[in-house]
């Protein structure tokens, strides 16, 4: 029986977390089929089968080019009941979390949401969750036959492992009543490395002092390719804007690297960065509680480190 | 306009996390309890818009054991105008959703944050809607209404969306929605005197099972390097963190 992936795309591109989404399916034991819902590129389409999926059904309806939630929920439930599947894995994002909410009551599924590893099977179906912003883990037991899976990222490893999917074009009836809710504008940055998706992060506090000094931290993210981020005295001051913060309440980022740069790491922020693989702190206070979640610390000023340190990043390229 | 705030009673943001009875129950052992932070934004939302629309009500709706009672009187005391505790241990997102549901229908308006802070399952309100057949959206971060109409704007990865619908609606919210807003003396008073209305839960099947919580492994000692020997910090990155 396979296992139902919803893979995302943004700006024709598959989403790095769907392809996560696919290893960790591929790595259930299960075939999966992966589903793609509106305009994509049939290249990118069949790119799918090299990270793992075996089908990839395909929605071309233009419609669906602007992701309605509900849209997409009733989509995915009717391709579970088509394909015969009892999972739905997908990754966390603003789309697929409250879009696999609603297919976990459509289909009378257990649901788990920041799933951080594969299921253990040896006593019941159990998933390893991240709660308390990020502060501490919980084993969940999913009872229900059915069950809808959303992964944080870095739940598994999005490698190619060189296979090849057949691509299927999949026609669903759409409901009217379905489209429940109209996106009239969006504003995306462009060109930038999407910060929930970031291998690398760079962030800057009030050490910085001003917007105006946020130059010589993007010269640093760029020739790191890193995403930038910020603290959150940062972006209520409007320095920066808010889907660049990281935090309790802001994004919570799980890069490999994450450089913080004058900030002081209030707990209120650490509880945004605690899922990073290594963390290093640049801050002029050698007192900063930041130091203390850090694998690595520079005591200094950021303007003294920060132009020197991109020079080192480009010199060791 | 009836308005219905969700609101979950959660450690507060600097709390230090610990369990008991063999890593099944949260220590809750000298731990401040809170106003989930983005339930108060929800709920900051819903006191403005009572003070902009006369004839408005603001009902608060909490999932939990008595303990909670503080927390729901801080959202009376905020300005919320009644409230309803469901007796029961919100154990997942499905259970509360589920509670949440069996209340919500007669209001125009169900707003709640974008996920609690403990659990952060941060699919409440989509449950919700999907529940009572009404639209979804999370994290809202303006809200404005117009007639039937709401006019929202979502935060999206590395963005944000315009979003529009009509009432009755579910929205998660998320600042800059609106300022927190603290109470003052004679809300405090009031809040004692508010109705506060203690229901059984409805029975609902149990699709997820807690079975333990884990903390995550201690980090190991910080590595310091001189100011004045960046590039050792670049090339520690490479060869021992293997992070570039």
């Amino acid at each position: 029986m396979p296992v139902l992936v919803f893979v995302e795309t943004g700006d024709g591109k598959v989403r790095k977390t769907s392809l996560e989404a696919i290893a960790y399916a591929n790595k259930m034991g299960s075939d999966v089929t992966a589903i793609v819902l509106g305009s994509a590129q049939i290249a990118e389409l069949e790119s799918l089968g090299k990270y793992g999926a075996k089908k990839v059904l395909h929605v071309a309806d233009a419609k669906l080019d602007q992701a309605v939630i509900q849209v997409y929920a009733s989509v995915l439930t009717k391709a579970m009941q088509d394909e015969g599947a009892d999972i739905l894995v997908l990754a966390n994002s603003s789309l697929g979390t409250p879009v696999a909410a609603k297919v976990a009551i459509k289909t009378n599924a257990s649901f788990a949401s920041n799933v951080v590893e594969l299921p253990s099977t040896t006593n019941g179906f159990v998933v390893k969750r991240s709660i308390y912003t990020g502060k501490a883990f919980s084993f969940v037991e999913l009872k229900n036959l059915k069950k809808v899976i959303a992964i944080k990222k870095n739940a598994a490893e999005a490698k190619e492992i060189g296979g090849t999917a057949t691509v299927v074009p999949y026609q669903v009836s759409l409901n009217d009543a379905d489209f429940n809710t109209t996106i009239t504008s969006s504003e995306k940055a462009t060109g930038d490395i999407l910060l929930p998706e970031a291998e690398i992060v760079v962030s800057g506090g009030r050490g910085l002092k001003g917007p105006e000094h946020w130059a010589i931290l993007e010269e640093l993210a760029k020739e790191l390719r890193a995403a930038t981020g910020c603290s959150k005295p940062v972006s209520d001051m409007g320095w920066r804007p808010h889907h660049e913060h990281v935090g309790q309440t802001g994004v919570k980022v799980a890069p490999q690297l994450y450089i913080a740069i004058g900030i002081s790491g209030a707990i209120q922020h650490l509880a945004g960065v605690n899922s990073s693989k290594c963390i290093v702190v640049i801050n002029k206070d050698a007192d900063a509680p930041f130091f203390k979640a850090a694998d690595y610390g520079i005591v200094g000023d950021a303007f003294d480190i920060l132009p020197k340190l991109t020079a080192a990043v480009k010199a060791s390229h | 306009m009836k308005i219905l705030v969700c609101i979950s009673n959660v450690p507060d943001t600097t709390s230090k996390i610990n369990f008991v009875d063999n890593s099944t129950k949260f220590d809750a052992t000298g731990v401040q309890f809170i106003i989930g932070p983005y339930d108060d934004y929800a709920l900051a939302r819903a006191i403005e818009l009572k003070e902009a629309t006369p004839g408005t009500t603001v009902t608060v709706i909490n999932v939990g054991g008595a303990e909670t009672e503080p927390t729901i009187r801080k959202a009376l005391a905020i300005g919320a105008d009644d409230a309803i505790r469901v007796n029961a241990e919100p154990t997942d997102s499905f259970f509360v959703a589920s509670q949440i549901a069996e209340h919500a229908k007669e209001y125009d308006l169900v707003l709640m944050g974008r996920e609690s802070i403990d659990f952060n399952g941060g699919v409440v309100h989509a449950m919700v809607g999907e529940i009572l057949g009404i639209p979804s959206l999370s994290p809202v971060m303006k809200l404005e209404i117009e007639g039937t109409k709401v006019k929202m704007e979502r935060e999206i990865e590395g963005g944000k969306e315009q979003v529009e619908a009509n009432l009755p609606l579910v929205a998660g919210c998320q600042e800059p929605i609106a300022e927190w807003k603290i109470p003052n003396m004679r809300g405090i008073m009031s809040a004692r005197t508010k109705p506060l209305k203690v229901v059984d839960p409805t029975a609902v099947e149990q699709t997820v099972l807690l079975q333990k919580f884990q903390l995550p492994a201690a980090k190991g000692a910080i590595k310091m390097i001189s100011a004045d020997n960046v590039a050792e910090l670049v090339t520690l990155l490479k060869t021992e963190a293997k992070v570039l």
